[in-house]
């Protein structure tokens, strides 16, 4: 799919920047010169196109209360297919991938606590047969954020602070105009 | 909230009805998930091999425990990193700062890996790209 600069500019600006108004399309419009019309049908092509694969909340699963972990396996070349489909499985595996290395097979598992994690893992190898699982909890996170500039010519390695994304229009992103309490109206 | 918004010109007042609460109410609620964290980010997910940025790498680093945090600060201070995370090591892996690079090219992401090792000083690291996309989906919340 083809994206001209305002697709560009509209994907770059949601990923983070999307209004939590009553009438947030309208007031992205605005900020893009455009209608609310319009950004309505460019949002529904670039779903349909794949390109956004959401549009919603991104939950934080430690602050759910869920824990996770990143686990390894060492797949002998034959077995992948039936590996993958005992791992692929379970519910609380987001992602599963093929690595180029002794350890090759790579997925990240989430439950509800600890002793859940560790029945899964316990179950993956009785049912694999494979004993040389290895898992690696986080101990500390120092960045989380996946927010793609369209509009950047040039993405060469700044070791700056952040990210900065460049977003045009009178909301502040992410920020809340009434921090603190809710009165339930 | 985490199905997606529906495309209408009023999305959280049909939510709300949903939930049978007022619409300013949601998103009272909505802005204050996101000001506690709750809400990590609140907007699109998007697929980024479309977007160009078609390969990505999974770098694993062998830090001494004094060293990590400012390797990790230096790290996350890359636009091409996403994630940057250090995690458990035992006796069969050993390597413990993860950061995942994104590049246009796997040759722009071994670039950006030299960058960060020369960045940070730390020499031992491996580069692990994939060779396959097994499952990728988000995980379904109280379900």
């Amino acid at each position: 799919m083809e994206l001209d600069n305002l697709d560009k500019k509209l994907v770059t600006i949601i990923q983070s920047g999307f209004p939590v108004t009553p009438e947030p399309f309208r007031d992205l419009a605005q900020s893009l010169g455009t209608s609310e019309e319009d950004v309505l049908v460019r949002i529904k092509r670039l779903m349909e196109n794949k390109i956004i694969r959401r549009l919603g909340g991104v939950f934080d699963s430690r602050k759910l209360g869920y824990t996770s972990t990143l686990c390894a396996l060492n797949v002998p070349p034959g077995r992948i297919d039936h590996v993958a489909g005992v791992v692929n499985g379970y519910p609380g595996v987001t992602h599963n991938y093929l690595r180029d290395h002794h350890y090759n097979m790579w997925f990240t598992l989430m439950a509800l606590d600890g002793e859940e994690i560790e029945n899964i893992l316990g179950e993956i190898k009785n049912r694999t047969g494979i004993n040389n699982l290895i898992s690696l909890p986080a101990v500390k996170v120092y960045k989380i954020r996946v927010n793609f500039n369209l509009t950047e010519g040039c993405h060469a390695g700044k070791a700056g602070k952040g990210d900065s994304t460049g977003i045009a229009g009178g909301f502040t992103p992410g920020k809340p105009a009434f921090p603190g309490n809710c009165r339930e109206a | 909230m985490q199905e997606g918004l529906p495309l209408e010109s009023r999305p959280f007042r049909v939510i709300a009805g949903r939930l049978d609460i007022s619409e300013e109410a949601l998103i009272c609620k909505v802005r204050e998930m996101i000001s506690r964290g709750v809400i990590r980010r609140f907007g699109a997910v998007v697929r980024h091999q479309d977007l160009g940025y078609k390969a990505n790498v999974m770098a694993v680093w062998k830090v001494s425990g004094d060293m990590v945090d400012k390797a990790g600060e230096i790290f996350s201070g890359f636009s091409e990193v996403s994630h940057c995370y250090l995690r458990e090591t035992n006796d069969r892996w050993q390597y413990s700062l993860f950061a995942m690079i994104h590049g246009r090219t796997e040759e722009e992401c071994r670039d950006i890996a030299e960058s960060m090792s020369e960045a940070s000083g730390i020499k031992e690291y491996q580069l692990l790209f994939s060779t396959s996309e097994l499952k990728k989906e988000s995980i379904e919340y109280f379900t």
